[in-house]
């Protein structure tokens, strides 16, 4: 469990997968990836077998649970798929802005 | 963080330069990962750049992000003394220049000069620090504000101002293989910095105009198919204008789908001429400062279609707003106190958003406890929550106790056929304390007098407004990215008044 802050970086303990926080939930949550706990950037990983039913992570992406409390940005991809509290983080639809610069 | 990601998601499109001998983004992010070496060895505490917009841009803004330092760009305009002022200011420092800036400036021992073939070329050689500098803290840009009063003040940008505004607006590899976007705001400008980050991120290919020129402009545009472009007003106006000479035979803008505006008030009657010239061009207007990391509000495509195309005056008016507030952003309007007003009426503008920031280097930050942004520009929101602009409240005339907006008169006189600029300042009046003067630049081969355009004034707001004085001119005094120069207008019609107050 770990409050998840926006900026806050994380990565997966058993793939590739890194994200940043665009936007975390005011509890302490248990973030996941391919069914094992991530740990901050840097961080040593947790011991865990990868679960690579999903469809892992995407460089780029975004990825929200359903009350849309949090938001995550892949910025490394991997092979496991996220997860807030053993339920799964969807992809989120992109309407980007016109671009302004 | 963000170069890393497009470089793993697509290293080779092309980042910035035509499609036969541009770099990649492979390329731009090992050139920026050996001059990251080459500034954390030289032990300077900034990298700055005082050059031209070129390739050496982006590898500059990255590679001093990565080593961890700030990125300063400095305004290549400015002369000599106030050059050695700046540098001063941000010694020690590695600087980006080329030979000629090098001779005419003092460089002292604390000045590292380094020219852009030695960036791009040299560096080469070296090797990469595998370790990017991660911390959100860092200062990422130090951008001097063009200051009206004594010293300049330095803008601090923090990574996680700049990332929060990539990421609250930009969609990752969003842009398809075929995109070009054409930068010809400088370095030193925020809007060529937020240009840079943007587009590569959104995976668009990048052509820059060092220094701008309509015919260099409209010619790029054609020969390296560019498809979106970022535009000052005064830039718009010429491009315009140059279209219009073409006449008949114009070949037009095709590839060119989007253009986005900014940085000072776009004249409503440019505006309506570009969208009939291009009428297969979105154009989104972009209303942002320095200190909010570029953009917090805009005008889209279809917003600009929509009040272009409406009989009703209240979405009609909405072309010469900037729009909503992105979704990351919120705006409030606030009077003398702080305290919210309701829309439709006049105040301050206040935003807040993790883009904000509000620092200047070595100054107490002006954010208030709840993180908003006074901006020093007045304005209001419509009911719908569109955002208009009236201009710096500095600018303010204060006749007769009554606060009045230039912005207001200037829109009226530039609606008058034979006006082609128009400025309205306050100059002291024992009377009423200020008094409005106009000055104006009429299209060549017109004639208009003083009378018509005080009634064109007189006929559309309150009496109050009307110019008591109209001074005709040749041109209006500009920096050179579009902003118009009050204070040296203001200096110059003083004597219109009675000089009774200051």
């Amino acid at each position: 469990m770990a409050l998840l802050k926006a900026g806050g970086r994380w990565s997966s303990s058993v793939c590739d997968t890194e994200v940043i926080v665009v936007k975390g939930p005011e509890n302490e949550v248990s973030l996941t990836c391919g069914g094992v706990e991530m740990v901050e950037a840097g961080g040593d990983p947790v011991s865990g077998e990868l679960d690579d039913s999903g469809d892992g992570t995407q460089l780029g992406k975004r990825y929200v649970d359903e009350e849309d409390t949090i938001e995550v940005l892949c910025t490394k991809p991997g092979s496991g798929s996220l997860g807030v509290d053993g339920n799964a983080l969807e992809l989120k639809d992109a309407k980007p802005l016109p671009a302004s610069d | 963080m963000l170069l890393e990601m497009a470089a793993g998601g697509f290293g080779d499109r092309i980042a910035v330069g035509s499609l036969d001998d541009g770099l990649t983004v492979k390329q731009i992010f090992e050139k920026s990962g050996a001059a990251a070496k080459r500034f954390r060895d030289s032990n300077v505490e900034n990298v700055a750049m005082i050059d031209i917009t070129s390739p050496a841009l982006p590898i500059c803004l990255f590679g001093a992000s990565w080593a961890g330092l700030p990125f300063v760009p400095l305004n290549y305009r400015l002369n000599n003394q106030e050059i050695d002022v700046l540098l001063e200011r941000i010694s020690p420092s590695i600087a980006l220049m080329q030979t000629e800036t090098q001779e005419r400036i003092s460089l002292t021992s604390n000045t590292h000069a380094i020219t852009r073939d030695d960036l791009l070329g040299v560096i080469e050689m070296e090797e990469m620090p595998t370790d990017w500098n991660m911390d959100g803290e860092d200062t990422a840009i130090l951008l001097f504000t063009s200051g009206t009063t004594g010293e300049p003040k330095a803008a601090v940008l923090r990574q996680r101002h700049l990332v929060s505004y990539i990421l609250g607006s930009v969609e990752f590899m969003s842009a398809g293989e075929e995109e070009a976007a054409l930068i010809s705001v400088p370095p030193y400008h925020i809007a060529g910095i937020a240009a840079t980050l943007s587009n590569l991120y959104a995976g668009r290919r990048v052509v820059q105009l060092p220094e701008f020129d309509a015919k260099k402009w409209v010619d790029l545009v054609r020969s390296e198919s560019i498809t979106s472009a970022m535009v000052v007003p005064t830039m718009l106006s010429r491009v315009v204008d140059h279209l219009l000479s073409e006449g008949s035979d114009s070949a037009g803008l095709p590839t060119l789908r989007a253009i986005s505006y900014g940085g000072g008030k776009m004249p409503q009657p440019t505006i309506e001429a570009a969208l009939e010239l291009l009428p297969n061009t979105n154009f989104v207007n972009a209303y942002g400062l320095t200190e909010t990391s570029s953009t917090v509000s805009l005008l889209g495509p279809e917003e600009h279609r929509e009040a272009f195309a409406s009989d009703d005056e209240q979405v009609r008016r909405r072309i010469s707003s900037v729009g909503k507030p992105l979704p990351s952003i919120e705006v409030s309007i606030r009077d003398e106190n702080g305290s919210e007003l309701s829309p439709n009426e006049s105040g301050e503008i206040w935003v807040r958003g993790e883009q904000v920031s509000g620092e200047y280097k070595g100054m107490e930050i002006t954010l208030t406890e709840e993180g908003w942004f006074p901006t020093n520009d007045g304005g209001w929101l419509d009911g719908e929550g569109y955002l208009f602009v009236t201009g710096r409240i500095d600018d303010v005339i204060v006749k007769g106790g009554q606060n009045i907006s230039p912005g207001e008169i200037e829109e009226v006189l530039l609606r008058h056929p034979s006006v082609a600029d128009a400025a309205a300042i306050g100059v002291p009046d024992q009377q009423w304390g200020e008094k409005i003067a106009a000055a104006v630049v009429l299209h060549t081969g017109t004639e208009v007098d003083e009378k018509e355009l005080k009634d064109s004034v007189k006929n559309v707001l309150r009496s109050n407004r009307t110019p008591d004085e109209i001074v005709f001119l040749n041109e209006l005094p500009y920096n050179e990215t579009g902003k118009l120069l009050r204070r040296v207008l203001k200096e110059n019609l003083v004597d219109l008044g009675d000089g009774s107050t200051v």
